[in-house]
């Protein structure tokens, strides 16, 4: 396969997870807001650092509105990390490595972006706004399902599966991050009402609130909810999760190419330790601390991954 | 074409009926009804527009992908006319690769008289670079698309040849796919010839034409300028159909005297490479140095057999609009043989004679720029206005020999499906040929442009012209 192949498809995957990822924050910004008697600036404040474009956000406006908040994060061709833009240059990588998908995926993606550009063609009012973000859910699914039910477990599907799994643990890991303060032992107003809408934004941010609650009944701590969000492989936007399928996903590729790279080495030592970590000991050490390191460690091996596979010259 | 002057369709012909290649689409499309049809025509819309098959037009930054208008009445050719059109393309084809290869070499047409030199010297298209080169299996044209047109039963004039890089073969296989997915009953009934065998046989073709030094199974590449190329599409479905890689410029680099591509592997070396790209940018150390779109080195690897490059670097000179108007000469002198497809009559316009005539005929004649292409340029004097022509014509008396003029012929019509029903539109048609070792192969079908709109002689896609899915029929 290509070096620019491999990065292609690595990429397109990357931004629909993001172009996902946005819209689900998003829709837990919306839930949050309908649900609280005062303006939600908190919420939507948390959703745009946690999309990472907060600071660019406040270039272009100059108070935090959900609407303003909503069109920026979906439709602003400005904001790199718009849905809008990332299915874009999604779409143009999936046109780069045509030939490597099967047709379905490349209808699905076609599609994606096809049925959001007519949605977004104007800024959506709050009433538009749950039929949109629905939609893109709906389009972001089918594009999975023809994923795995399209494509031969290849050296593609690999590099799509890493694609997909950067993007995930990386958002989930600055979901975290941009509320680990309300997760911390000493804000200590433990089961007040307003640590409980913090809470549901996290929980709710990752699609987890329900399985959380299938698994854990009515147990709402911090620490149950960064064990299931960090350590549960049951839970498939998990850190834990996302490191168990790349190293699988990093295995399968050395098997195929017959070779071991630097890459293999730094993913086994990240994922040892995920594994070595427990909940405790990163409550004891700062759950900030972790969460940064883990951003760091992340970022690297994505980047080592690119050079091993030779994704540029 | 003259007022009043009767148009040969190919359903109908001169009015007389139904012609027989039509006969059995003919009574189905009685028994069909119009409103079914046109939902039809929606639906192969949205396949196209989710399959992606557009095209890019250049400097149209926003609307950056468009749809080619697809007309769903085949056009429908018998199997004796086909037959008549393949030998005419065969000869014409290897003669193109003899007067190649001739011009690169000895220039014995050009001794002898039949070619003015300068028309080889003067061309921007002419390589010197090539010159004393024998390319692989001395095949300069590997694919080729020659412009068809039509005005009676067995009249066809040879428009133009496409030897550099003719595109629109995706088209010809797409539309048949979506011909079969919409009207599987006609092709149970009639015998339609398939055209789904094209992408292999062009790589066999490809396999073929790699070097000498090839071991093993050769690989085979296509370089594709990239995804803002107008014909992407075509080089990707292309590259995928025929299970090889599409590589870009940047993918590739000189590796030990091989053209070799950036796996995730590692660097692999190409035996055959098909090229999209224009030969000016095709190596940025021998041709245009800024080009990013080619390969550092590849021309010296191909000059030393390291790489066969298809179409060879080169052929540009056989496609001129100034050459053209000898392809009579150039037949008959290679093959010995009065040539079997006709030229549309051509006045070069760098001959004081031929000029005149032209100047004087400006409301009759079609002028072309000699290196056009696209319907760019172009007058088409029986549709222009006064103030048209007269600016066209100081452009022609400013530099004559950058034009040539035919007249306007009296283009064949095939029906098309209109909301008031059937309605006529002029048509072209390129037929795909692939040239090896084992000889000339013409793919039984091709693709047929129409003028959607009424009347008009112009079905250039980039300037609003359709397709149409073309039927072969078998024998009997």
């Amino acid at each position: 396969m290509l070096g620019r192949t491999a990065s292609g498809l690595f990429w397109m995957a990357r931004l629909l997870e993001r172009a996902e990822n946005t819209s689900r924050l998003v829709e837990a910004g919306f839930r949050m807001a309908l649900t609280r008697s005062q303006p939600g600036e908190e919420e939507w404040r948390s959703v745009l650092v946690t999309a990472g474009c907060c600071d660019a956000y406040l270039e272009r406006h100059d108070t935090i509105e959900g609407e303003k908040v909503a069109d920026f994060a979906l439709r602003d061709r400005s904001n790199p990390s718009s849905v809008m833009s990332a299915l874009h240059a999604a779409r143009e990588s999936a046109r780069m490595t045509r030939t490597a998908l099967t047709r379905e995926m490349w209808e699905a993606i076609n599609d994606f972006w096809m049925a959001v550009r007519d949605v977004l063609k104007r800024p959506p009012s709050e009433a538009d706004l749950p039929e949109i973000l629905t939609l893109i859910r709906q389009q972001g699914a089918q594009v999975r399902g023809a994923t795995t039910g399209t494509m031969l477990r290849n050296d593609i599907y690999n590099f799509v599966m890493l694609g997909i799994m950067f993007e995930r643990a990386d958002n989930t890991a600055r979901i975290l991050d941009t509320k680990y303060y309300v997760l911390l032992p000493s804000s200590a107003s433990v089961g007040s009402s307003l640590d409980n809408v913090q809470w549901e934004m996290i929980l709710r941010s990752a699609s987890a609130e329900r399985s959380f609650h299938w698994l854990n009944g009515g147990n709402i701590t911090p620490r149950a909810i960064a064990d299931f969000l960090i350590f549960d492989t049951r839970m498939p936007r998990s850190l834990a999760y996302c490191y168990d399928t790349i190293t699988y996903q990093l295995d399968w590729l050395s098997r195929q190419y017959c070779q071991r790279l630097e890459t293999h080495d730094l993913a086994a030592s990240l994922e040892a330790s995920l594994t070595a970590t427990t909940i405790e000991s990163v409550f004891e050490n700062g759950l900030h601390e972790f969460l940064t390191d883990f951003l760091v460690r992340n970022a690297s091996l994505s980047s080592q991954i690119e050079k091993d596979f030779r994704f540029a010259e | 074409m003259a007022e009043g002057e009767e148009l040969f369709d190919e359903m109908h012909g001169f009015g007389e009926g139904v012609r027989a290649p039509y006969a059995s689409y003919g009574c189905w499309f009685d028994k069909t009804t119009p409103s079914a049809l046109l939902k039809k025509s929606r639906d192969a819309q949205t396949f196209f527009r989710r399959t992606g098959i557009t095209f890019n037009v250049y400097g149209d930054a926003e609307a950056d992908e468009r749809l080619i208008p697809f007309d769903l009445v085949p056009r429908i050719i018998g199997a004796s006319e086909w037959a008549l059109l393949v030998r005419g393309i065969e000869q014409r084809v290897k003669a193109i690769n003899a007067f190649l290869y001739d011009i690169y070499h000895r220039q014995e047409i050009v001794r002898a008289g039949r070619l003015p030199e300068r028309l080889i010297r003067e061309n921007d298209a002419f390589l010197p670079k090539m010159i004393g080169f024998d390319p692989p299996g001395g095949i300069y044209t590997h694919i080729v698309g020659i412009d068809l047109v039509r005005t009676g039963p067995n009249e066809f004039f040879v428009l133009e040849d496409n030897a550099r890089t003719p595109s629109g073969v995706s088209y010809m296989l797409e539309n048949r796919e979506t011909m079969l997915k919409m009207f599987p009953e006609l092709f149970a009934q009639m015998s339609v010839q398939r055209v789904s065998g094209y992408p292999m046989a062009l790589r066999r073709s490809l396999e073929r034409s790699a070097p000498q030094q090839a071991s093993g199974r050769p690989t085979v590449a296509i370089l594709t300028p990239g995804i803002h190329n107008s014909a992407y599409f075509e080089h990707a479905f292309l590259a995928d159909q025929m299970g090889v890689e599409l590589v870009e410029g940047h993918d590739l680099r000189v590796v030990s005297g091989r053209v070799a591509m950036r796996t995730t592997q590692g660097y692999e070396p190409i035996d055959v490479l098909y090229r999209r790209v224009d030969d000016d940018f095709l190596d940025p150390l021998n041709f245009r140095s800024e080009s990013m779109l080619g390969v550092a080195g590849i021309f010296d690897v191909y000059r030393a057999g390291g790489i066969t490059i298809a179409n060879a670097p080169g052929t540009g000179i056989a496609d001129d609009k100034a050459i053209y108007s000898y392809m009579p000469d150039i037949v008959e002198f290679y093959t010995g043989q009065a040539p079997l497809l006709k030229n549309v009559p051509t006045w070069r316009c760098a001959e004081a004679d031929s000029l005149s005539y032209v100047l004087e005929h400006l409301d009759e004649l079609v002028v072309k720029e000699v290196h056009g292409s696209g319907g760019y340029g172009m007058l088409v004097g029986p549709a222009a206005s006064k103030k048209e022509i007269a600016a066209f014509r100081k452009k022609l008396e400013t530099r004559p020999s950058n034009y040539i003029a035919q007249p306007t012929l009296a283009l064949s019509t095939v029906p098309v499906l209109t909301k008031a029903g059937l309605s006529p539109r002029h048509v072209d048609l390129r037929p795909f040929v692939l040239v090896s070792s084992d000889g000339v192969e013409v793919t039984p079908g091709g693709l047929t442009r129409v003028a959607m709109k009424k009347g008009s002689l112009v079905v250039n896609s980039s300037q609003g012209g359709g397709t149409k899915d073309t039927w072969v029929l078998k024998e009997g």
